[in-house]
């Protein structure tokens, strides 16, 4: 029978929630590296047992964790990320020059084909490739070198390559996005990279349709369909249908089409999920109603799922890298929130429930289809 | 041998409790010392020093006879008790945060 895994990181530590292929009995496991920020956990989906995890303090820096047993026990792995040759400048919030500087890694996302292969997204912006298990990185720096590098400038929550997404079609293409620079791919295995921001318009920016600059706060690919990209920005929900040569605004009648997560269903490419936040001044749901907004139409026609989520007194947020689906018949989706609720859904999202209600602030959510 | 305190993260991360010993030969320093507690438990690398400059994370400070050594040359004898392993060196993480 299928099994469920969903990999947690939290501002105090890893958990992993499990379930069989019901989604109704939840075991929980954690903290693992209690008390330290776990930014990201994720599994290869070649070898589902792998698991990597960024284990990350503004006191005692970077560690990356890793796991061959479906996170029963880990072992450290290699910390060193160092920036290929001379880093350069940024910009800095004010605009001066700032020196490139690695903070953290935001985002591990392991190869669709080889399990020791994994990519690392960090903040100060920048892409990362182990091809040992972790064990060592190397910086990919066709990205930040492709030109508009030092005009990038950090979004509120620091410079961070946030998204890494896989062409499955594709081994040379790959995307990935930064805040708040935007949207960029490769199509020769990460030598070269352009800017995919056509389309996009900002009005935080002096040029709002500018190259680069854009705070894009999500990207999401159904795998049939790698030409097809859905992307939360930091405002406005939008669609590209040509691998991000061009993105067209689908945030119909979303009550506010702020936030920061979206997904796309597992069998059904044209529905997609975003959970609107009032605005990037207030970080919470519209009116304290937690709601998840579903598109069966890739867009523009939204509906309001609210079975089983609060309706009332909800000032949660839900950050951009803490909602996932998985991939069985009935499609789950799953979203973890700062107030350290992780919702699951068995039914596609028409209803909802809580697995866990008092974890600390959720970071991320990944989730494991067992077979 | 040289006596160190690890903050209970470190501990936890290296796997150890209590303070760990390390041995340096003769004329103990701070780099001398952190060196040889990162050739000992490799997983402190990069959590205590940064790992391209070598400088002290900055939330980190060194400790010893009720000294602050944090702003002391990491290449400066450490106290005569610390290297007589009468008193531990102690690496301490700043008190901040939630």
């Amino acid at each position: 029978m299928s099994k469920v895994r969903v990999l947690v990181g939290t501002r105090k530590g890893a958990f992993i929630l499990s379930s069989d292929g019901k989604r109704e009995q939840w075991d929980v496991s954690g903290p693992h590296f209690a008390g330290w920020e776990i930014y990201h956990v994720n599994g290869s989906p070649v070898d589902p047992n792998r698991l990597y995890a960024s284990q990350t303090s503004g006191w005692f820096g970077q560690v990356i964790q890793c796991s061959n047993d479906g996170g029963k026990t880990w072992e450290p792995a290699g910390n060193e990320f160092a920036y290929d040759g001379d880093a350069g400048t940024h910009q800095w919030y004010d605009g001066t020059p700032r020196p490139w500087e690695f903070k953290r890694v935001w985002h591990l996302e392991p190869s669709l084909t080889d399990p020791n292969v994994v990519y690392a997204g960090v903040e100060d912006a920048a892409l990362f490739c182990s091809s040992d298990g972790a064990k060592t990185w190397s910086e990919i720096p066709g990205l930040r070198r492709h030109g508009t590098g030092p005009s990038w400038q950090p979004g509120a929550g620091g410079m961070c390559l946030h998204t890494i997404v896989q062409d499955p079609q594709n081994a040379q293409r790959m995307f990935i996005a930064i805040s708040a620079a935007g949207a960029f791919r490769t199509d020769d295995g990460g030598q070269t990279w352009c800017p995919i921001n056509r389309g996009l318009k900002s009005e935080g920016l002096p040029d709002p349709n500018a190259e680069v600059g854009h705070c894009v706060h999500r990207l999401a690919m159904h795998a049939s369909r790698p030409n097809v990209l859905f992307m939360q920005k930091h405002w406005d929900v939008m669609r590209s249908d040509d691998a991000g040569d061009s993105w067209k605004e689908v945030s119909g009648n979303l009550p506010t089409d702020f936030g920061f997560a979206i997904d796309v269903h597992a069998h059904e490419p044209e529905t997609v999920y975003v959970v609107p936040i009032k605005s990037d001044s207030e970080h919470f749901p519209l009116d304290g109603k937690l709601q998840v907004f579903r598109s069966r139409t890739g867009g523009n026609d939204w509906e309001p799922l609210t079975k089983g989520l609060p309706q009332r007194d909800c000032y949660v947020n839900v950050l951009r890298d803490a909602m996932a689906v998985d991939s069985l018949d009935a499609c789950g989706v799953y979203f973890g929130t700062t107030g350290g609720q992780v919702y699951a859904s068995s039914d596609a999202g028409d209803t909802w429930n809580a697995i866990v209600r008092d974890l600390p602030p959720v970071l991320s959510v990944e989730v494991q289809t067992l077979k | 041998m040289i006596r160190v305190v690890l903050p209970a993260h470190l501990r936890t991360l290296a796997r150890v409790s209590g303070e760990v010993h390390v041995d340096v030969a003769d004329g103990a320093t701070q780099r001398t010392v952190l060196d040889a507690l990162e050739t000992s438990y490799p997983v402190l690398r990069g959590t205590i020093r940064d790992h391209t400059t070598q400088k002290r994370r900055p939330y980190i400070r060194f400790f010893a006879c009720k000294r602050d050594l944090s702003h002391d040359s990491p290449d400066a004898l450490l106290p005569d008790p610390v290297i007589a392993g009468s008193e531990p060196f102690l690496i301490v993480g700043a008190m901040a945060g939630g």
